[in-house]
């Protein structure tokens, strides 16, 4: 194989994947967005029609038009949804990442025989369907569940705490699943940095507590981040977690996307939503890569 | 030159300390006494223990039996950040998110200073290194020259009575090394801190010290100023360590009155200073440039030998002769200042003073 074809495959599999895999379904998706609900097959109008030449493309085109991005505007439901799911994603993220820093710390200075068992039991439960884990929950919350058993049986309340199919239950479901995403990369910081730089701040005078808020958290603040985005994305889309642990009331966007899917079997809107969660989503990540952008080169500038 | 002894108070105080890492012994029983305003270099292989000792007086190692005492007070149990010493890092471990003057004063919470003091205090320290202008620079923009002296402002910010330096100079390249050798003393001169200052660089430890400590895989074998750990170096390894040596084997004669002795070797009968039992296996330990090469016919100890390589090095020549057994002697002598350089395959003669000669155990 010559290095020209070589070279091509290597820059070209990978955008071929993207192409196939990501642009021409999203193309599909956006297409459908615009268009409006029918009873047919598939269930939505205008279809290309590929023998009617430049006039079938014209009546295509004519036919679509932003009525579904009008009707999500305009109805209260999926502005609530969107929010809410923007909601429920930032505080998860916010308690992710107050429980997963201690516990990634706590992993980076265990001893290096413990650190790989460690990691090993963050990564496990991958290895079991992530539905019946979430499914699993329900026993634990639900009112006769583990949970509020323990509690009762503890004296510490008289009666059933309603915490499955309520916003706390949503909360701990997105918790419980997505803590590797956070505690991974925040351990991969931390046992990166240099023990010497701890051993430092103790030799000039910092406890444990000092060291740990001036040293160890400053530096894996990338590791903060980047976790937080690797839970943030998914959970703002997240439908299994509301469906099964939020009960009827929890509007997230992607249960509202589920229900136009298969309920009311009305893909535009559907599309129209599955659209505007892709713009919630990546509107984070292009303010993180921005932000990364201007860190380097503010960095590289002190540089000169 | 008589070693100064410490006097009766010492600064540090260390008393048969001990640590193991699982089977291997990295400190042996080690004890130590340093005056005030010491500087002590611990001189080894890496691997004998050196580093491990200085992470003990630090607190960052806890020792399996011994005590360390600081002006009389016992160190031994208390954590690193409550030890009133401070640590140069090898690679300074200079904290990357923070300024030069974040770094410099990051030790000085904790010690009741207002934040004007501290700021005073910081800025005498940066003056101290002279790095004024880079007080807002990150590590990472300094050079290794620069950094090197960051991290010694740093440890210096606790005014500590001992600073314990792990290979200070370790990291520079050689003409910044001799430079800041300089520099460091000064500095240790002008606040009259205690230093500990562990290195493999036997120049080094004969330029910064006061007293070197010689370790081999966890003990301290020898202890004095450079130049009586040359001169009477207690082994063959300290012998080696301390620079080129020429070692002859031989069999120790009996004592005789006047401390000098005779030992028994393929050269020859050589006269040298040095104890031991009759009879027993010694070698004889002879520095390059003691050897008189040439014209010393007549001297008692005269040996015949053949130059086989003469280098000459400007201020002086370093040769290799063959003596009459096979045995090569290297000699490394000043130049005559008039007249030819011997030739590679003459005949010379070679001469062992007796104060130069020292018995060492086989």
């Amino acid at each position: 194989m010559s290095g020209r074809l070589a070279r091509l495959l290597v820059r070209g599999l990978p955008l071929a994947w993207l192409v196939l895999f990501f642009l021409v379904p999203f193309a599909v998706t956006l297409k459908i967005s615009f268009s409006s609900p029918a009873t047919a097959q598939p269930p939505y109008l205008p279809v290309i029609d590929w023998q009617g030449g430049l006039e079938g493309w014209r009546e295509f085109l004519e036919a679509l038009d932003f009525q579904n991005y009008r009707m999500i505007a305009e109805d209260a439901l999926y502005r609530d949804a969107a929010l809410s799911s923007l909601g429920y994603a930032a505080l998860a993220t916010a308690i992710l990442a107050l429980t997963g820093t201690p516990t990634a710390y706590a992993m980076a200075r265990a001893s290096k025989r413990w650190q790989p068992i460690l990691v090993a039991l963050v990564i496990v439960p991958f290895w079991t369907s992530f539905l019946i884990r979430v499914y699993a929950w329900i026993a634990i919350l639900k009112p006769e569940g583990l949970l509020n058993g323990a509690l009762m049986k503890l004296g510490l309340i008289a009666s059933p705490l309603p915490i499955l199919d309520s916003p706390t239950g949503v909360l701990i479901g997105l918790t419980y699943a997505y803590l590797p995403f956070m505690v991974l990369p925040l351990y991969a910081v931390m046992s990166r940095l240099d023990p010497a730089l701890l051993e430092a701040a103790a030799d000039l005078g910092a406890g444990r507590a000092r060291a740990f808020f001036t040293v160890t958290l400053p530096l894996a603040l990338p590791g903060v981040a980047a976790g937080a985005l690797l839970c943030f994305i998914p959970m703002v889309g997240e439908f299994i977690i509301p469906d099964l642990l939020g009960g009827s009331d929890t509007l997230m966007l992607g249960r509202v996307l589920w229900s136009e899917f298969f309920s009311n079997r009305d893909w535009p809107l559907a599309s129209a939503v599955a659209v505007l969660l892709l713009i919630l989503i990546v509107g984070p990540v292009v303010l993180f890569r921005e932000a990364e952008l201007r860190r380097e080169e503010a960095a590289e500038g002190r540089g000169r | 030159m008589p070693a100064p002894l410490p006097p009766t108070a010492p600064l540090l105080g260390i008393e048969r300390i001990t640590k193991r890492f699982g089977p291997q012994t990295a400190v042996d029983g080690v004890s130590l006494d340093l005056a005030p305003g010491e500087v002590f270099c611990l001189l080894g292989p890496s691997g004998c223990g050196k580093s491990t000792l200085l992470r003990l007086i630090a607190g960052f190692e806890t020792p399996d039996a011994g005590a360390i005492r600081l002006d009389g007070a016992d160190l031994t149990a208390l954590p690193p950040h409550r030890r009133p010493v401070n640590m140069m890092f090898q690679s300074y471990a200079l904290f990357p998110h923070m300024s030069v003057a974040a770094n410099v004063g990051y030790g000085l919470k904790g010690l009741g200073l207002s934040r004007k003091q501290a700021a005073e205090r910081v800025a005498g320290l940066i003056k101290l290194v002279r790095l004024e202008g880079f007080e807002s620079r990150r590590p990472e923009t300094l050079s290794g020259g620069q950094r090197q002296r960051v991290a010694l402002a740093r440890a210096l910010a606790r005014e500590p009575k001992l600073l314990l330096l792990d290979e200070p100079l370790g990291a520079l390249d050689r003409t910044l090394r001799e430079e800041t050798q300089g520099e460091l003393r000064a500095i240790q001169r002008r606040l009259g801190t205690g230093f500990v200052v562990v290195t493999h660089d036997t120049q080094e430890a004969m330029a910064l010290a006061d007293r070197i400590g010689v370790m081999e895989r966890g003990r301290l074998v020898q202890v004095g100023p450079a130049r009586d750990l040359y001169e009477r170096p207690a082994s063959r390894f300290v012998a080696g360590l301390l620079g080129d040596v020429n070692l002859i084997e031989g069999r120790l004669g009996p004592d005789e009155p006047g401390g000098l002795r005779t030992v028994e070797t393929a050269l020859g009968p050589i006269r040298a200073s040095g104890e031991g039992a009759a009879g027993a296996a010694v070698v004889v330990a002879v520095r390059p440039e003691r050897l008189v090469v040439g014209g010393a016919d007549g001297l008692p100890g005269t040996l015949q030998g053949t130059l086989v390589e003469a280098t000459f090095l400007g201020d002086r020549i370093r040769s290799r002769i063959r003596m009459a057994d096979g045995t090569v002697l290297r000699a490394s002598a000043a130049l005559p200042a008039t007249g030819p350089m011997p030739g590679v395959g003459e005949a010379v003669t070679v001469a062992i003073p007796a104060d130069a000669a020292r018995v060492l155990s086989a």
